[in-house]
């Protein structure tokens, strides 16, 4: 392992670190504002919302796959399936879809 | 639930986190190679870091040979939306506790441990958390080994339907509540159509990731709280998972 490598790895952790921990520790209080409250109730539905589409369709093989094991998770979400089934079910859809001959 | 329970109940929920970081951090290790970064500094810097796009980043700026400056400015614009994610999970954190658990939790604050942190139902109990960085953790440090010494050995349609591993979490995450809640559906309904737009018009689709992501919850998150503001039993009502 190269030092100098090393160093920048340890100043880049530091910088990701600082960036999680200062906020976590900065707002200990509970925020009173109720717009703020609001939002950072809003904040994971949009994040994760923004996060997982359009950047499913692309994450598979084939689009095709990929779209399929989207809408298998939504249907299994729907119905009220826990977070392992959700995610293991989008999976299994995604191999099988990848053995169709056309895939 | 005692701190064990929580604990094991992150385990369990960290299972599919740690399958999708597995796959990507094998791509992440398979990347490094190419990069000209040794197999055991990819490993430690997935230890040092959690973090996919900002790794990728890093790679590719030593490469570059950039400096010290450079390189964390990059870092912080590219990861600015953990500052959001603490902000939120700030205020979930169970206030009973020691304070120092904060600067523990602060370690592994990557987009999969915050989504299933900050969806449980109530406050939240910092060994949930833990939990679930005990089994994610692993999987992304252990990925990464594994890619860079032998990533192309793994059969590529696993490596694919792995993939899906995390969208699906997320998935999971999202949609119960907004099944329940027609404010939280609108706001879904607008963020995919935002993120699509912002993916694939021209001019927006310069944005890196990063930013799109930081950019729509300012703004979709933002306006959603200033035309629905939330009552306080409301929130807890539609905190459950």
């Amino acid at each position: 392992m190269r030092p100098e490598i090393l160093k920048s790895i340890l100043v880049l952790g530091l910088t990701l670190y600082a960036v999680r921990m200062l906020p976590l520790v900065l707002l200990h209080r509970e925020i009173k504002n109720r717009w703020f409250r609001s939002f950072l109730y809003y904040v994971p539905y949009v994040t994760l919302t923004v996060m997982t589409f359009p950047a499913i369709l692309s994450a598979t093989n084939s689009v095709i796959s990929a779209a399929a094991g989207f809408g298998a998770a939504v249907l299994l979400a729907y119905r009220g399936r826990s977070l392992f089934q959700v995610a293991i079910g989008g999976c299994v859809v995604v191999g099988l879809v990848e053995l169709l001959p056309f895939v | 639930m005692n701190n064990k329970r929580w604990f094991f109940k992150g385990m369990r929920d960290g299972i599919p986190i740690s399958t999708g970081y597995f796959a990507v951090s094998l791509t992440l290790g398979i990347a490094a190679g190419k990069a000209g970064i040794s197999a055991w500094e990819a490993t430690v810097m997935s230890f040092a870091m959690h973090a996919s796009a900002g790794q990728f980043a890093a790679m590719e700026l030593m490469a570059a040979g950039a400096g010290y400056l450079e390189m964390v400015l990059t870092e912080i614009v590219v990861n600015l939306r953990y500052v959001l994610m603490s902000c939120a999970l700030s205020q979930k954190i169970r206030r009973d506790i020691p304070y120092a658990h904060r600067f523990f939790v602060a370690y592994d604050v990557t987009d999969e441990i915050f989504g299933i942190s900050v969806s449980v139902e109530g406050k939240l109990n910092p060994f949930y958390t833990y939990g679930a960085m005990a089994v994610a953790s692993p999987g992304w440090v252990g990925g990464t080994l594994l890619g860079a010494l032998l990533g192309n050995i793994m059969p590529d349609r696993l490596l694919s339907a792995m993939n899906l591993a995390l969208y699906g979490m997320f998935i999971a995450i999202v949609v119960p509540p907004a099944r329940k809640n027609k404010v939280l559906a609108g706001l879904v309904l607008a963020s995919l159509m935002a993120g699509g737009f912002f993916t694939w018009l021209p001019v927006l689709r310069g944005l890196s990731s990063g930013f799109r992501i930081m950019i729509l919850t300012l703004a979709l998150a933002g306006g959603a709280a200033f035309l629905f503001p939330i009552e306080e039993e409301k929130e807890e009502e539609t905190c459950e998972t």
